[in-house]
Order: structure tokens, then sequence, then C-alpha cells
């Protein structure tokens, strides 16, 4: 009776394209019809559902994968942008999170341009432009031009899951460039090493997004990855992979991806237009900041100031100036401005601008492995 | 009642006894039998090919890599720049725990594939090779070999992860080490995978691993590695086992994509052999070696894995009108850039990435994973073992001429069986009806060479004259027919040079044959013998480098007089026919 139960449960299983059934039913019936003892009966059963479900299982899985592959692939799609000097990336990843070819990606200095270049998995090219951002959340949504009537395959930013520790997952982005034809994305495979949440702060961890992470044991996250998407093996969206992030005391990089749970009512609202950006309760009250000199007062140019904390490199030095005569170079690394440490080229620009006629402009700059200290007297300024 | 409650409560006990060791028996292993046999699986797929995979190192252990054995007497691929510097004699370890002798057999620089041969077995196990084009994004894959030079007893690691990308192209540093059509994996792969085999899920053979993606994170696994297909690999196996230096292909024109994202020649040159077919400038490329053509960046990656002088089908349209042809294909480096020698190393990555047309960064190389030196090392000198010195003969443009020597012994030895052509040195001559009924007489005297056909008379002096196109239009047929006699009469010393190429599909779609090429002054001849019967199915002669060349293809050979010749010359120039000659009669004249 209850070996009966068993054999309901085995011949229950909803696993197996019909024909295996079929076959495994009339094995198992040849089999149960040769031996009259129950217990061999009842281990028949379980040797026949083990076997049969193991078969099934490794297939399933084989074609769930490719299958997940090919759906999420066209969704995903390559940005070409600003950048392309010293170690920044001039590519990234986004996705499709509307059929009318609104794409959600990280907010970096790859969309610091009026355009940006998006390139699908099939090789189709369009021109974009940032429809909203915030930064916070490190999230930008753009909008293709000129694809206006063409849906795009695209992931419902509401329909995003959640998962837990343990959850075998994949990666899709243009990581390295890789992708750089034609053709479809990179794919990494990976399990959630942890659930956790990290904080945006200076120093040995410099993240631009603080909040829930999925923390990845696979490489998700190289240069270019940002913006790509982390879903579950059978292709449900999970999170958008950040960027780059290295704990500078040990140069470990963090492989993590933010869950698009934080980031659909951000997107949504960029793409109806009622966006209103959280104020950032860190970012200074704007204020009126003298703009009095120029670095070029001086004879020198900095180096194109393209993200957040752009490192304040001597681009250039204008011959027979103030900077030539004392000896500046390009290259040369600013450190200090009369005695106030410079993290930026914006922290450079802010403190040349405080400058006054007749102070002197005392320079601490590092060529190579030495510290060198020039001083040149600030001109007078014809108003 | 008591009792009665007893009785119940045993009875109970005894069913959730019951119900728990069914819920053990069936639900657990529900779950479980899948996981165990997947890892079962993965045993026996690494127990049975792990004996295959290579430990390599430079004699004194002054670094290494890896590779993998795919013939039982010993051959083993792996990678250029893991030989590359080692000399002609390297040690290598199998899991067996024994460290074999092995010799340097072939090399091709651009596609940074080595074939090396482990000495004293005939019975080694070997890889099976498998069908790289089916591999599909998401598979699974093993890498194998000795990262970091681990295994001192040559256990291999192994590592296992996914296909990331299929048909990658990874540009070259400088003109070599370029992957085309390459398997991407995120499987890991470290400095001294390089040269090692990447196996599919079933442990069949499917690329060579050789370079990873690294940028700022060290030179460590950073998610992105990738191996030569062994698709590739396959065409140039048999140059490679023929102790060559072998070349990748170039079209002889370049291409840019135009406004309708169309892939056009924009420049040509004017003696390659794709001009000579028609091929020219503003042209639409359509497909290439059967291979659609969608865009510059695929059309390179397909032309990158085929090797020098194959003659491949080409579409284009020329003029709105659609054009098929098959043309010869000419070589990536000039022949003096092959020697050997010290070669360029690869440079460093470019910190300023360049931009293409389309204001997208050309993509930097990735540093190959170089052998990882050992400190401790001495630097052995280059001594070459006395048990093994007759495996490795030097020769100018060959990595190892004893293999070339072994392949021209193979592929001649057919020949002889033909009869005694070295005795009849004074005149031969052919005579028989052409295919339009015209009739025809062939001499091929030792001072010159003349043909009548159709009321018409050719000659070709042999002394004080240089080779032309005679009859015209015929690429030479004269000295085609001339380098025939020579070789079936005096062999391969009849010809200032001689080596074994390899094989190609004879005339770019027929079955693969065996080439031998030879020299005689400017002349050049390409013979094709079959792989299977060892008989001379054909010959391309030109006179000189990048001219028409004369095709003969040969077939019905048949006994004249105790000597077997070809009945049926089919012969042709530039894809236009210029006689089938029909043998009836053959007279060959002893000493003059």
């Amino acid at each position: 009776m209850k070996i009966e139960n068993c054999k309901l449960k085995i011949d229950g299983q909803p696993l197996a394209p019909n024909g295996l059934l079929v076959s495994a039913a009339v094995v198992r019936r040849r089999l149960l019809s040769a031996c009259s003892h129950r217990l061999v009966r009842f281990a028949i059963c379980i040797l026949q559902c083990s076997i049969f479900n193991a078969c099934v299982h490794s297939f399933a899985q084989a074609q769930t994968t490719r299958n997940t592959i090919a759906v999420v692939q066209p969704k995903v799609v390559k940005i070409f942008g600003a950048g392309g000097i010293k170690s920044l990336a001039a590519h990234g990843t986004g996705f499709f999170v509307s059929k009318e070819g609104h794409i959600a990606t990280i907010w970096s200095h790859v969309l610091d341009a009026d355009l940006v270049g998006v390139v699908l998995s099939d090789g189709r090219r369009f021109s974009a432009r940032v429809l909203g951002a915030e930064p916070q959340l490190a999230l930008a949504v753009l909008k293709l031009n000129g694809a206006e009537g063409v849906e795009f395959p695209f992931f419902n930013p509401d329909e995003a899951v959640s998962a837990g520790t343990g959850t075998r997952v994949l990666g899709f982005s243009n990581m390295f460039n890789v992708a750089a034809g034609d053709e479809p994305v990179s794919v990494v495979h990976g399990v959630i090493a942890a659930k956790t949440i990290i904080e945006a702060r200076r120093g040995v961890f410099d993240s631009p997004y603080s909040g829930p992470v999925f923390v990845v044991d696979g490489v998700t996250n190289n240069s270019g990855a940002a913006g790509g998407v982390l879903t579950t093996r059978d292709g449900m969206l999970l999170g958008m992979i950040g960027l780059e992030l290295r704990n500078a005391k040990s140069n470990t990089w963090m492989n993590y991806a933010i869950p698009v749970k934080e980031l659909s009512n951000s997107i949504q609202q960029i793409i109806s237009g009622k966006f209103e950006r959280k104020k950032d309760p860190n970012e200074d009250e704007p204020s009126l900041k003298p703009r009095r000199y120029k670095p070029l007062d001086f004879g020198f140019l900095m180096v194109p100031d393209v993200v957040e904390r752009t490192p304040a490199f001597i681009d250039s030095i204008q011959s027979d100036s103030a900077a030539a005569k004392v000896g500046l170079k390009s290259d040369d690394l600013v450190l200090f401005i009369n005695d106030e440490l410079i993290q930026s080229c914006r922290m450079l620009q802010d403190a040349i601008g405080r400058l006054e006629s007749g102070d002197q402009l005392r320079l601490v700059v590092r060529r190579g492995n030495e510290l060198v200290t020039v001083e040149m007297p600030v001109p007078r300024k014809k108003d | 009642m008591g009792e009665k409650h007893r009785v119940a409560r045993t009875q109970r006990l005894e069913l959730m006894t019951f119900a728990l060791v069914c819920w053990l028996t069936v639900s657990a292993p529900a779950a479980e039998p899948q996981v165990r046999e997947a890892e079962l699986k993965r045993v026996e797929v690494i127990e049975r090919v792990a004996p295959t995979v290579v430990a390599v190192f430079a004699k004194g252990g002054a670094g290494g890599g890896s590779g993998v054995l795919v013939s039982k007497d010993g051959f083993a691929l792996t990678n250029f720049h893991v030989v590359s510097g080692l000399g002609p004699f390297m040690k290598c370890g199998l899991n067996d725990g024994v460290l074999y002798d092995a010799v340097l057999v072939g090399l091709d620089p651009t596609g940074d594939v080595a074939l090396i041969k482990l000495l004293g077995r005939e019975d080694f196990p070997i890889a099976t090779l498998g069908d790289s084009d089916k591999l599909e994004i998401g598979d699974w894959t093993y890498v194998m070999g000795n990262p970091f030079l681990l295994a001192t007893d040559f256990q291999p690691t192994v590592t296992y992860g996914i296909v990331s990308g299929t048909h990658r192209y990874q540009p070259p540093a400088g003109t070599w080490l370029e992957y085309t059509d390459c398997i991407q994996v995120d499987t890991s792969i470290n400095p001294g995978n390089s040269g090692g085999p990447l196996f599919s899920s079933a442990g069949e053979l499917v690329g060579i691993n050789g370079r990873g993606s690294f940028e700022k994170r060290g030179r460590v696994n950073s998610g992105a590695g990738y191996a030569i297909s062994i698709n590739q690999i396959k065409f140039f196996h048999d140059q490679l086992k023929a102790g060559r230096v072998v070349d990748h292909a170039t079209l002889g024109a370049t291409v840019t994509t135009d406004s309708d994202g169309g892939v056009v020649v924009n420049g040509i040159l004017e003696s390659s052999d794709v001009f000579r077919r028609g091929l020219r400038s503003g042209d639409e490329l359509v497909s290439f070696a059967g291979r659609p053509v969608r865009s510059v960046n695929q059309f390179k990656n397909i032309l990158g894995i085929y090797p020098k002088d194959w003659m491949l089908p080409i579409v284009f349209r020329h003029e709105g009108e659609r054009r098929e042809i098959h043309a010869r294909l000419r070589g990536l480096h000039a022949k003096t850039e092959l020697m050997p020698g010290p070669r360029p190393q690869p440079k460093p990555r470019q910190p300023m990435p360049k931009k293409d047309k389309d204001g997208n960064p050309e993509k930097t190389p990735d540093l190959p994973l170089p052998p990882r030196p050992d400190p401790h090392a001495e630097v052995a000198k280059q001594a070459i073992p006395e048990q093994w010195k007759e495996w490795f003969v030097t020769k100018a443009g060959f990595a190892n001429y004893r293999f070339n020597q072994l392949e021209q012994d193979r592929v001649f030895a057919p020949l002889k069986g033909l009869g005694d052509f070295a005795s009849a040195a004074g005149s031969w001559r052919l005579s028989g009806q052409s295919a339009t009924g015209d009739k025809f007489e062939l001499t091929l005297a030792v001072k010159g060479i003349g043909l009548e056909i159709r009321d018409s008379a050719f000659f070709q002096q042999l002394e004080d004259t240089d080779p032309a196109d005679e009859p015209p239009g015929s690429g030479g047929f004269l000295i085609a027919a001339h380098q025939l006699r020579l070789l079936l009469q005096t062999g391969s010393k009849a010809f200032t040079e001689c080596h074994y190429f390899g094989s190609e599909p004879l005339d770019g779609r027929g079955e693969s044959v065996d080439v031998i090429v030879t020299t005689l002054g400017a002349i050049e001849t390409r013979w094709f013998f079959s792989r299977s019967s060892g008989l001379l199915l054909g010959m391309d002669s030109r006179l000189y480098e990048d001219a028409e060349a004369c095709s003969v293809r040969f077939e019905n050979w048949i006994d004249f007089n105790g000597r077997r010749l070809p009945a049926t010359w089919m012969v042709t120039s530039g894809e236009k026919e210029f006689a089938t000659l029909k043998v009836a009669k053959a007279e060959l004249v002893g000493k003059k």
C-alpha cells in the first residue's frame, strides 16, 4: 500500500520528456513482473527513480544554461563612450529595461559624452543619450536614438528577484571589451557567496555606491563589466554588475552586483520622467566658489577632468611661462598647493581659484619618485 | 486502556519511522544522485584524459608550460611561446610520473602553436580531437596543465568553468600570437597553463590554452582566458608535423566597412591571386571559405585560421554581379621573418588604446602567458642528447627538417612503384587526342619541349632561354610537363629545393591531399598526392612567383610498356581550361 504510494510519486515526476517516461515505465513493468518480493520491488523503484532523475536533471540543466544564455544575451548591450586614457576604459555594459529601448547601466565616466554608442548582441549600432541618473545608486538610464518603432527584448526591473547565498548565477558583460565585434557579450558562472551591505567611503574601499549587494565567487567585475547583469541559472534578473572595487590595503578585488530590486523604482521614475533625485546628505551646499585664477594663468594645463576625482596631473606646460621658468613638467602630479592637500583636478581648480594677486603660489609635485617644490608669484589680474 | 494506548503509540512510531525512512530513501536521494552522477562523470573524464596532459620543461628546468598528446608515437601540441627559446630538446612529464625527452617538431608563431614529439614510446595515451565549432556559450570545459609549475609529480592541475564566448578575436602582439576565432572561457587559466588542453565536458580536446586578459590584477586569472580552437590547429597539423615554421594566410587585399555595413575591398595587391581572379577595389565580400562575411572583424576572424598557400572559395559582388572564385592565399609574413632565431617578444599593453573608425577603442593585446622562469634553476647548456640526436636536423626555414625528410620519404615512396623512369634518359613522346578531338603530340626531349596540337606547334628550349608561357595562356604547360618528367625520372634531387608542405583541400573544394613543393630556378611547382592511394593527382606550376599557374590534373594512371603514366591530363590556367589531353601512346627512349 505504502509502496504503491511511493510508485505513484515516482510516476508523478513531472520532469521527464514524454518519451523517456514511457520507456522508463516499460522497463519498470518488466522488472516488477520478474520479481515478486515487495522489498525488491521497492528497491527497484528507488534505483530507477534515482537513475532516471539523474539523467533527466543533467540533461535539463545543460539545456537550461544554454537557453538562459540565448534568452539573456540579446537583452544586454555594449556601451562605448568617454574614457580611453590611463586605466579608464571607454567601454561599458548595459541592459534593456523597456521594449522601446531604455537601457539601465552604471553611472560612470563612460557616460561623460554628449552621445554614447550602443552595440546590440547582433551587431546593430545605435547612439543613445543619458535620460537620467541616480549617482547614489550608481544608476543611469539611457534611451536609444532613432529606435522608434523597433522593439527590443528587455528585462522588466519590477520582476527582478532576490536569491540567497549559494544560488548559482551567471554574469553577462562586455568585460575587457572582448566582444568588440558584432558578437554577444561574455558569460561567466559563479555562486552568490554573500549578501551584504557596502558603504560608500573614501580610503580603503572607495565605493561610489552604498547599499546591499550580492557578492559573487566568480570574476564578474572587470574593466567594462559594470552595468552588466547577474541572473539566476534560469535567467531571472538579480542584479546589475557594479564598478570595479579594490581594497587598497590587500590589493584584492571584489566581485559584486547591485540588486535590481533596489534600482527598479528609480529606473521606472526616470523612464516616466517623474524622477526626483534623492538629496545626498554628504553633498555640500552649492556655493559660489571664486574662480579668480586658472592654471593657464601660470602657464600650465591639467589633464581632462573626466571623473569625480581625476588625479591632478599636469598635462602640458606653455613655453616661456612662469611654470616653465620654475621647471614644472608634464606628468607632474600636484600634491600640495600652499600646504593644502590636493586630491583631484577639481580641488586644484578651487585652490588656484581662491588665490589673490600678490600671493605666492607654492606647489609640491611628485615627479617619478621624488617630490619637487616650486614657487611663483601670483600675477596681477586686469579686470 | 494504557495497553491500547501503548500499542497505538508503537504503531504510530513504526509508521513515523517508516515515513522517515521512505522520505530519506526517496526524497533525499532524488536530489543527490544527480549531483553524485555529475561528479562521477567529471571524475571519469578527468581520469580518462589526465594521462594525455604534458608538463613541458626547458632542459634544466628554466621555465615551462603545458601540452597535450595527440598521437601514440608522441606528437604533442603546445604553445609557440612555451617552446620559443627552449631549444630543440626539452623534458616532458606525464602523470605516470615519468620524465620523457622531447624534440621540437613544428612552429606556428602567428597562431601561437607548436608541435613537439615525446620520445621513447609508441603507445602514449592520446586525447580525442573534438569539433570546436560545436562548442556553445555556457558549455562546461576543463583546463588541465601545470599552472605556476606546481606539479612536481606531473599530475596536471584541473580547473572547471564555462565557455564565455565563441569565435572571439584577440589582436596580435606585433604580427605574432594573433588569436583568431578563438574560444573564451571563465575556466581558470594561469601562467604555466600555456599550451595545455581545453577539454569539452565529454573530454574531447577542443582547444589549446594560451592567454588571458590581465589588466590591473596581476598575472593571474581574471575571468577571461583564451584557447586556440582545435579546428584551426587541424588545418595546420600536417604542416607542423612536417617540421615546418608555418605562416597564416592573408587575402592580398584590405577591406573596410562601407556606409551600408557591407565589407568592401579598399586596396588590393595587383600581384595577388585574388586580383588575377577578378577581385577589384570597391567589390563587396559576400562569403569566405564558405562562411558569410558580416563585418571586418569577423572576416579577419575567419581569414586568420587558414594557412598560407591554401586555395579557398571566395564569393564577392563586382558591380552588382555575384562572382565565385577559388584563389590561393598569400602569406602574412616574408619568408625571412619566419627564420629561426631570436623572435620579437610581445610588447606590453599600449596604455592609450587607439580608436577605430567608429570611435570605439581598438582592443589592446593581452599578454600571453609566458613560461614561468624558475629563479633557482641554472640555465642548462643545450647539449643534444646522444641517444636522440638523429631526431633533429637543422635547415633554414624549418623548425626541425628531420620530420620533413620523413614526410617526403612517405609521400614519394609510391612513385617507385610506377616503373623504372630513371633509365628513360632520352626523349619522351606522348601522343593521342584532346577532348575536343584534336590530335596532339607532346615531346619531352633533353634540350627542349614541343607540343603539336590543332595544326599549331609550340616549343620551349631548356638551355639558354628563360621559361615562357608556352603555349600562351596555358601558364607554361611545356615547363610544367618538363617538371613532371624530372620528378618521375630523377625524383626530388632534380630540383633546387624540395619540401613536404602539409595537406590542403585540392583546388579549395576537393579531398584533402598531401602537397610537395619543388623549386627549380624561379619555377615553383606544387604536387598533389592522394592521401588514400598515394597517386599523383595533379600539379600547379608557376614560371615565377605571382605568375598565373599552369594546373594539370591527372586521371587514369595506366601501364605504357611497364611504366605507369596518367592517360588523362586536364590542363587549366586561371580557372580557364586550356585542353584535356587523352594519352593513347607513350614512347620513352632510354639513352639518346
